[in-house]
């Protein structure tokens, strides 16, 4: 088996007495889709916080490919490929939908150190931002201020923007969470597009999702991991039956 | 040099330190349950000062002149939490502060058209006026000592209070959570009016005790606010038991400073150097202090866990 | 950045022109009525409006509620008045000076202060300013509390004679446009992006891969070093530097300038200069206790009128194009 492209090994975190994140290990190959499952409170987040550089954790190591990044600050992880998105909708509302775009491309383009050129005119942030926008089925609202996009738009460009730093791991927390049906049927389509091109590690609650779209799934509940597997191996651990799905439609 | 002076600066610095803990406490109490920053909290120090040297002037009461002095600082803290505070509490840091840096503007000025654009006088009280001797040869004035007596007092009763007893209790969830507190029943709206009161009465504390000390002028509470505010900063924003530590440091740091410092710098500079570059360092003492502090921890040295 | 309706746009062009012209025809206009006082009132308004002007950069754009912007005007100011002391009057040696001190009290004080954020930042850049304060008071070769005199002002190889009020007004003049057109471009470019994300999402901005530090401190230090340039058109106007200058009620004026005039927008800071200010000489002209009528007029502008002079004039501009 190649080398993964990330991998967590003994990670620990805690809140004060709370245990948030308890001796995680977890490994992803490059390309693979996976999926983390867990009830609410299961520290889901808060890993992907820790594997962003966002929060330090306590103990354990996370290495990407052969690089240990685990005291890493945010910035570096994105230049080394890390890029999330966030569960509560995290753009800039005040700029454009393209100027959202545009930003991100400009953290990765260098030159941030420009202070005559207007950067909103500048072709070499504009096209790429345009082309990210179009691939997400935005480019039509380019010049709309991202306050007032509608939540699913809003969505979508949250994961543009982590796009627009061309991640090799791209965190997906939560891309659908308060999406209308329509919408959330609109990101699984986008979603099954974009798998196999990068790597994704998607948080998820909506079942149909996670099992219609994940190579292997992680379950976590009270901030450990209790299986890891195959969507098919998930369906039939009992002991993530009892934990999690209980009585679900899954059963 | 003289222990015997060393022990009495280290004495002022106390001194100096519990009253800014005065002020401190009810910032840092203001800050931690209604997350506003007050500049005006000098304003109540002020007020406090004022009330009482008129008081005193009038009545020759030295308890006349403490009841005035708290209950005007707490009274107009009430009055303007009620009028202006209130629409406060939702807006972001830059509105408190430009808000109530009008009411600065507005106090002086009050305090100006009814005390007059001269200083007042405040005077010791006689039974405080005179000397105890602390250690043979050692005399120390007995005010001072008052008023670190106080400032402790006031120091062990905050601490009882918000530890061991109900509305402690609700100021410390009010503080963590604003939704449980409500939740609780507890009146949320009242609750924030008695936590400000308190907090002007305590700064109207600290400024009737540093009348005779200070003079009572219009901006008098400007200095020691912006010392209150390196002092939370140091403690910890939110934490009572930090601006209690911070206090002391200040205090202590800024009193020995501008006592030894340029005698200290005269042992190993030129006497005219020193005497320029001490004043100048012993100035700045504290605000270096306040940068070290923050360089290395720069949520304070008693962060509040839940902020 | 934000879309605004053509009618807005003109007539915020429409406001910034207005205020241009009315600045270039201010001595013009004092000569023919014969009141020339108002070409000092006008250049002292618009030496804050260049101290405002800085301070929105980093407060507007970038989000950074610096209370202690007055210490750059005392450190300009100081820089002018101590090298005038020693009787170094070369203008450009002033200036530079001026630049060169505030850009590094800039640097000292944003590095320890932008390692926190929100009302620690506030509170710790008000403390650094009154420890430059304190430490100008100190001084006694320069004067200590009573402050310095100046003998001459600033002598730029005798090309501009600053002593006449009507040069030193189109200076400032001059200066405050090129802070404005400066501005303008900084604002928009890659640099200016970057901090105006910092204002509107940091996480997000940390996310997407940007050390937030170091333009953050790199914007502070351009609003320091500018506001040190009016620090030193201050002291070539007053011939005279005091402590005063950098009191922390100046800090406080500065803010509030941004704000009455409205913050996150260029021309809005030089507005609320004029306003300010021209309300504090009708006050006090009024009363002597004008401070009194201010304080609550503060007040008022916070809690009901946010959007500043600048806002208000855009959304009537909206309404007439609208009716």
């Amino acid at each position: 088996m190649a080398e993964p492209l990330l991998s967590v090994t003994g990670l620990c975190r805690h809140f004060g007495g709370v245990v948030a994140t308890d001796n995680v290990s977890l490994t992803i190959a490059e390309g693979e889709l996976h999926a983390i499952i867990g009830p609410n409170g299961a520290g889901k987040t808060t890993l992907v916080a820790q594997l962003m550089g966002e929060l330090r954790p306590h103990r354990g190591t996370i290495r990407l490919g052969d690089r240990d990044v685990t005291t890493m600050p945010s910035y570096r992880r994105s230049r080394r490929g890390i890029a999330r998105s966030f569960q509560i909708t995290s753009i800039f509302p005040e700029f454009t939908a393209r100027d959202n775009i545009a930003l991100a491309v400009q953290a990765h383009a260098g030159h941030n150190f420009r202070f005559w050129r207007a950067a909103r005119t500048d072709p070499a942030l504009r096209k790429p931002a345009c082309a990210i926008l179009d691939s997400v089925g935005l480019g039509h609202r380019a010049d709309v201020p991202a306050a007032t996009l509608a939540h699913g738009e809003q969505r979508l460009l949250e994961i543009a923007i982590a796009l627009a730093a061309r991640p090799r791991l791209l965190l997906l927390d939560e891309p659908m969470a308060g999406m209308a049906p329509e919408d959330a049927a609109r990101m699984v389509r986008f979603l099954s597009q974009l798998k196999g091109k990068i790597t994704l590690l998607l948080i998820e609650h909506d079942m149909d999702a996670v099992f219609a779209l994940a190579d292997r799934i992680t379950v976590m509940v009270y901030g450990s991991v209790i299986a890891s597997g195959t969507p098919g191996q998930i369906r039939a651990n009992a002991e993530v039956r009892k934990a999690y799905l209980g009585e679900d439609e899954l059963a | 040099m003289d222990p015997l002076l060393v022990l009495a600066q280290a004495l002022n610095g106390i001194q100096f330190g519990v009253m800014l803990f005065l002020m401190a406490a009810g910032l840092t109490l203001v800050f931690g349950i209604m997350n506003l920053i007050n500049l005006a909290h000098g304003s109540f120090y002020m007020v406090g000062a004022y009330a009482a040297a008129a008081t005193f002037q009038a009545t020759s009461s030295f308890l006349l002149a403490l009841l005035a002095g708290i209950g005007a600082g707490a009274a107009v803290g009430i009055l303007v939490e009620i009028v202006v505070f209130r629409r406060l509490y939702p807006r972001d840091h830059l509105d408190q502060v430009l808000a109530t840096f009008g009411l600065i503007l507005f106090f002086n000025e009050i305090v100006r058209m009814i005390w007059g654009p001269t200083a007042l006088y405040a005077t010791v009280p006689h039974f405080l006026a005179g000397q105890v001797e602390i250690l043979p040869g050692a005399p120390y004035p007995a005010y001072r000592l008052a008023i670190i007596a106080v400032g402790l007092g006031v120091a062990a009763l905050l601490y009882a209070l918000v530890s061991k007893t109900r509305i402690g209790m609700m100021i410390r969830a009010g503080a963590s959570d604003r939704v449980m507190v409500s939740a609780l029943g507890v009146n949320v709206k009242v609750l924030y009016t008695l936590v400000f009161g308190l907090g002007a009465g305590l700064a109207a504390l600290a400024g009737l005790m540093a009348g005779p000390i200070f003079t009572v002028e219009s901006g008098m509470g400007e200095n020691v606010l912006i010392l209150a505010f390196v002092v939370i900063v140091i403690g910890g924003i939110g934490s009572i038991r930090g601006a209690f530590v911070a206090s002391l440091l200040v205090g202590f740091v800024d009193t020995m400073g501008r006592a030894f410092l340029r005698p200290l710098l005269a042992t190993v500079m030129a006497n005219t150097a020193a005497d320029n570059a001490g004043p100048a360092l012993a100035s700045m003492l504290i605000y270096l202090l306040m940068a070290a502090v923050l360089f290395f921890r720069p949520r304070g040295l008693f962060p509040p866990r839940t902020r | 950045m934000i879309m605004r309706k053509p009618g807005v746009v003109s007539s915020r062009a429409l406001v910034t022109l207005v205020i241009i012209a009315v600045l270039a025809l201010v001595p013009p206009v004092a000569a023919t009525i014969g009141e020339g006082f108002y070409v000092d009132v006008f250049t002292r308004i618009m030496i804050f409006a260049i101290a405002a002007l800085s301070l929105d950069i980093i407060l507007g754009y970038g989000g950074m509620v610096s209370f202690g912007h007055a210490a750059y005007l005392g450190i300009g100011a100081y820089a002018v008045g101590i090298l005038a002391f020693y009787g170094v009057d070369n203008g450009f040696l002033q200036f530079g000076t001026a630049i060169l001190a505030s850009a590094v009290a800039a640097l000292f004080i944003g590095f320890v202060s932008l390692r926190t954020s929100g009302i620690y930042f506030i509170m710790i850049t008000l403390a650094f300013a009154q420890m430059i304060y304190f430490l100008s008071i100190s001084l006694n070769t320069y004067g200590g509390d009573n402050g310095l005199n100046i003998d001459r002002p600033s002598d730029f190889a005798r090309l501009v004679n600053l002593s006449n009020a009507t040069t030193l007004y189109y200076v400032v003049f001059a200066v405050l446009m090129l802070f404005l057109f400066l501005g303008q471009r900084l604002v928009n470019s890659r640099f200016g992006m970057v901090i105006r994300g910092a204002k509107s999402n940091e996480r997000r901005m940390a996310a997407i891969g940007f050390p937030l530090l170091r333009y953050k401190l790199t914007a502070f230090v351009i609003a320091g070093a500018m506001c040190g340039v009016a620090g030193a058109l201050l002291a070539n106007q007053d011939l005279f530097v005091a402590p005063a200058v950098m009191q922390w009620t100046r800090s406080g004026e500065i803010l509030m300038m941004v704000i009455l005039g409205g913050m996150g927008t260029l021309v809005g800071p030089i507005l609320g200069a004029v306003a300010f200010l021209a309300l504090e000489t009708v006050l006090s002209d009024l009363t002597g206790h004008w401070q009194a009528i201010m304080g609550p007029i503060l007040v008022l502008v916070v809690l009901f009128a946010r959007d500043g002079i600048f806002g208000l004039l855009s959304r009537i501009g909206v309404e007439r194009s609208r009716g």
